[in-house]
């Protein structure tokens, strides 16, 4: 395990570090980082601090919270075709951050924009629970998840398009492809204490989780207590996963593709995924991130496009597998 | 056909809208687009009200029974070949790019509409204004920011705007043409003599937040700005010449 | 010492009686076998036991904090499930569970104990294979691996020789009276009357909404039991290797 850990560890702080030193300002590396530790004044201590720092702190952040929470439902649903973004969670999410801040709410109480996409994700949660818990199949799943993100999506749209505020429609792309372009400090103290409490939440649940390999029954033998894991479970999911929609909106597919590919390097065990799925998610969205500025730095493309580029043909081949073992 | 002119002119484009208004002969024009009105885009919303307003859907321009409807190069392509298919005169616009470019959209209003005299008339005072406006080469740079980060660069009206009000355009000097984002870091970096922002609408949205960044907020403190609202930026019309003037002001601000 | 006590346990299920007032013991050294016919409520009885269901009366085992019952009592359910491919190694020290406070990793004596419940069932030699790629009866014996590194006084295990090859079924059947013997306690449903005739100590016959005979082999599998009961004959017979049960002919 410990190679792993390095392993992981070393590659996020060096995309962390390229997500520093690479912008369309460019910004020579060394006097760009001297500036983003020492400040003083000018443009250039100035872009370090306030437009790079964030954006690279947010992928960092979001990824984990994404790679994280994928990996906790997977374990819990015993799915791996969990993922926060394609069963209606993140969603959900948008939903919710999109009526905080066209009621208006978010300009009033800043902390309603976070908290108002937990309560979105925490409903799309309960409602997949209740759909597709553990007894239910990979296929309850994938359409109660289908119809959740479709309402969702709809009251989303909706919303954006009754807004009187004319950008607002063309929002929507946004909500459901997520970006990290233009955010601040200020989103990041916005999402880091929920992004904390719901990763504690998450990470405690790793003995449960491992249990729940043998089945509901046999860990509830064992001493788990299955409804306070599964209380964990939703809050944990719906603060991480809230936080990083309210901030960047809903980015696909690397609570799907990150743990898939470190399974087999955890030995499936499901806790031991977690943390790796934290630092695995957080190197693909800070690399996606990247890619985003390099590729087209015009364009704002976003980073849901990326993701799916690689996660949905990963998706793909998931669902593929799982017919054949049901077969 | 400009022999005899038009007698009922239906209008489907916010810019052509407005050079109707100023150059048709008094019940010529008998419908606008429901944008000319709204005060946020329209430079004319108050002239705009005297007139019923069309949502620019083929059926409802039919039914007004229109003998010469007036569009945008860019305007609904499926629309505009319905109103052929029908036998409807339509006329386009090309968006105008620069200055001089809006001295040939308001003679080719007043050719189309029969009022070629009033459009030479309003030529004469638009160059005569314009005259008066146009500064020299100052060195001094602006940029212009909205919402999404969008800005405007080299090959556009506002990027003549500034020209003729005396500033570069940073967006330009980027290597930018036409409209498109400019990363904010790149603005910071430039460090432009004038900010110029949009005014916030009615209304939140994701787009306008980049107006509140404080990197943003940081620049803004340190030089001078403007928060405008666009009409008089985006069509042209002689209403171009109040965003030169906006744009002129604040250059003698800075001294 | 009794390690399971029941007293007037009761379970509806969709407001169907399927239990009522059962009431027994499960002491040391006992094998019991819990047998009656499909729908009798053998897995009831030991869910419910196990505060798995919710019900009526008394149980001594449901009415101890999760923890602490899971350190009394292994569960092996019937569903053989293992839902990620996790190694035999692996999978059997999750039997561990209950023993580890907080973060706590595997202690030498907790590998001890994965040890000797590879070694008892024989997977020494899978010990380090993917579990979900084995065959049917190996996961059932990986599964019961799992449940002997629990090291509880008592096992309760559902259908635990279905499906294994007869070497491994009377394999299983040893190591369970084995446990017994050593003054622990195995309370297993089954259906092969003949393996619980010659290897359980005890056995409970579920029937009629409850415990329809109670009592060693002998005095429970009467042709009166077991024509009430199951509707079968049967052929029981004292021979010089033990006892010899076969079933005969269903009765009309």
């Amino acid at each position: 395990m410990k190679p792993l850990a390095l392993g992981l560890g070393v590659l996020v702080a060096a995309l962390f570090l390229a997500s520093l030193v690479i912008g369309p300002a460019g910004i020579n590396a060394v006097e760009g980082l001297r500036a983003l530790v020492t400040g003083g004044d000018g443009p250039v201590p100035l872009v370090m601090r306030e437009i790079r720092l964030p954006r690279a702190l947010l992928g960092l952040m979001i990824g984990a919270s994404l790679g994280l929470s994928g990996a906790a439902m997977q374990g819990y649903l015993r799915n791996p075709l969990a993922e926060p973004g394609l069963i209606g969670v993140s969603g959900s999410a948008a939903l919710g951050a999109v009526l905080a801040i066209h009621t208006g709410l978010a300009a009033t109480l800043s902390l309603a924009l976070p908290l108002a996409a937990l309560a979105g994700a925490g409903t799309g949660v309960l409602l997949i629970l209740m759909l597709a818990g553990p007894r239910g199949g990979a296929i309850t799943l994938i359409l109660a998840g289908i119809a959740i993100s479709a309402l969702a999506g709809a009251l989303t749209s909706l919303v954006l398009n009754l807004s009187p505020n004319p950008y607002a429609a063309s929002e929507i792309v946004f909500w459901m492809m997520g970006s990290l372009a233009d955010r601040s400090m200020t989103h990041v103290w916005l999402a880091l204490p929920l992004m904390l409490g719901g990763g504690a939440a998450l990470l405690s649940l790793g003995r449960g989780l491992d249990a729940l390999t043998l089945g509901e029954d046999a860990a509830e033998a064992m001493g788990l207590r299955l409804a306070r894991l599964r209380l964990s479970l939703v809050l944990g999911t719906a603060a991480m996963v809230g936080a990083a929609v309210a901030v960047a909106g809903a980015i696909g597919f690397v609570g799907l593709v990150v743990p898939h590919l470190l399974r087999p390097l955890v030995g499936a065990r499901p806790s031991r995924l977690l943390w790796a799925s934290a630092l695995g998610g957080a190197a693909m969205l800070l690399a996606a991130d990247l890619a985003v500025r390099l590729i087209l730095p015009e364009r704002d493309l976003k980073l849901g496009v990326l993701t799916a580029i690689v996660g949905a043909p990963l998706f793909l081949h998931l669902i593929y597998k799982t017919r054949g073992a049901q077969a | 056909m400009a022999d005899t002119a038009p007698s009922r002119v239906v209008s489907i484009n916010l810019c052509t809208d407005q050079l109707a208004m100023m150059l048709a002969a008094p019940g010529q024009l008998v419908s606008v687009s429901r944008l000319a009105a709204d005060p946020h885009s329209s430079a004319m919303a108050q002239e705009a009200r005297a007139f019923p307003a069309n949502h620019g859907r083929a059926e409802e321009i039919y039914l007004l029974k229109p003998d010469l409807v007036l569009a945008g190069r860019y305007s609904a392509r499926a629309t505009v070949n319905m109103l052929r298919r029908v036998g409807l005169r339509v006329e386009l616009f090309d968006t105008a790019t620069s200055l001089t470019d809006t001295r040939d959209r308001i003679a080719q209003m007043a050719r189309v509409l029969g009022r070629d005299a009033e459009g030479a008339a309003l030529i004469a005072d638009f160059d005569m204004r314009l005259a008066t406006l146009d500064a020299p080469e100052s060195g001094r740079r602006a940029a212009l920011y909205h919402p999404n980060g969008y800005s405007l660069g080299g090959g556009t009206l506002a990027d003549d705007i500034l020209r003729a009000g005396g500033f570069g355009n940073v967006a330009r000097d980027l290597g930018q043409t036409g409209g498109g984002t400019l990363a904010l870091e790149q603005l910071v970096m430039a460090a432009p003599d004038l900010l110029i922002r949009a005014e916030a609408l009615p209304g939140a949205s994701r787009s306008e937040d980049v107006m509140a960044h404080p990197s943003l907020e940081r620049l803004a403190a340190s030089t001078a700005g403007l928060r405008i609202t666009s009409p008089d930026w985006i069509c042209g019309t002689p209403h171009v010449l109040g965003a030169v003037a906006t744009v002129a002001r604040a250059r003698e601000g800075l001294k | 010492m009794t390690l399971l006590c029941l007293r007037d346990l009761s379970v509806r299920l969709r407001g169907r009686p399927i239990l009522s007032n059962v009431t027994l013991d499960v002491a040391e050294g006992e094998f019991v076998g819990l047998i009656g016919p499909n729908g009798a409520g053998k897995t009831t009885l030991m869910r419910a036991a196990l505060g798995l269901l919710p019900h009526e009366g008394r149980s001594s085992l449901a009415a101890l904090p999760p923890e602490a019952r899971g350190r009394k009592a292994a569960w092996m359910p019937q569903a053989r499930d293992i839902a990620w491919p996790v190694s035999v190694e692996t999978l059997v020290a999750l039997g561990r569970t209950p023993h580890l406070a907080g973060w706590q990793g595997l202690r030498g004596t907790d590998r001890a104990h994965v040890d000797r419940a590879l070694a008892t069932m024989g997977l020494e030699g899978l010990r380090r294979r993917t579990a979900t790629r084995l065959s049917g009866g190996e996961q059932a014996m990986a599964l019961i691996a799992r449940a002997l590194a629990q090291d509880t006084p008592l096992l309760m295990a559902d259908e635990p020789i279905a499906g294994l090859d007869p070497a491994n079924q009377i394999a299983t059947m040893a190591v369970f009276a084995r446990l017994a013997g050593e003054g622990r306690a195995v309370l297993a449903s089954l259906h092969d009357l003949g393996l619980a005739a010659r290897h359980c100590t005890r056995l409970i016959l579920l029937g009629e909404d409850g415990v329809a005979a109670d009592g060693p082999p002998e005095a429970v599998l009467t042709p009166d039991n077991l024509a009430r009961i199951f509707h079968v004959t049967a052929h029981y017979a004292t021979t010089p290797q033990g006892p010899v049960f076969q079933p005969l002919e269903v009765i009309r």
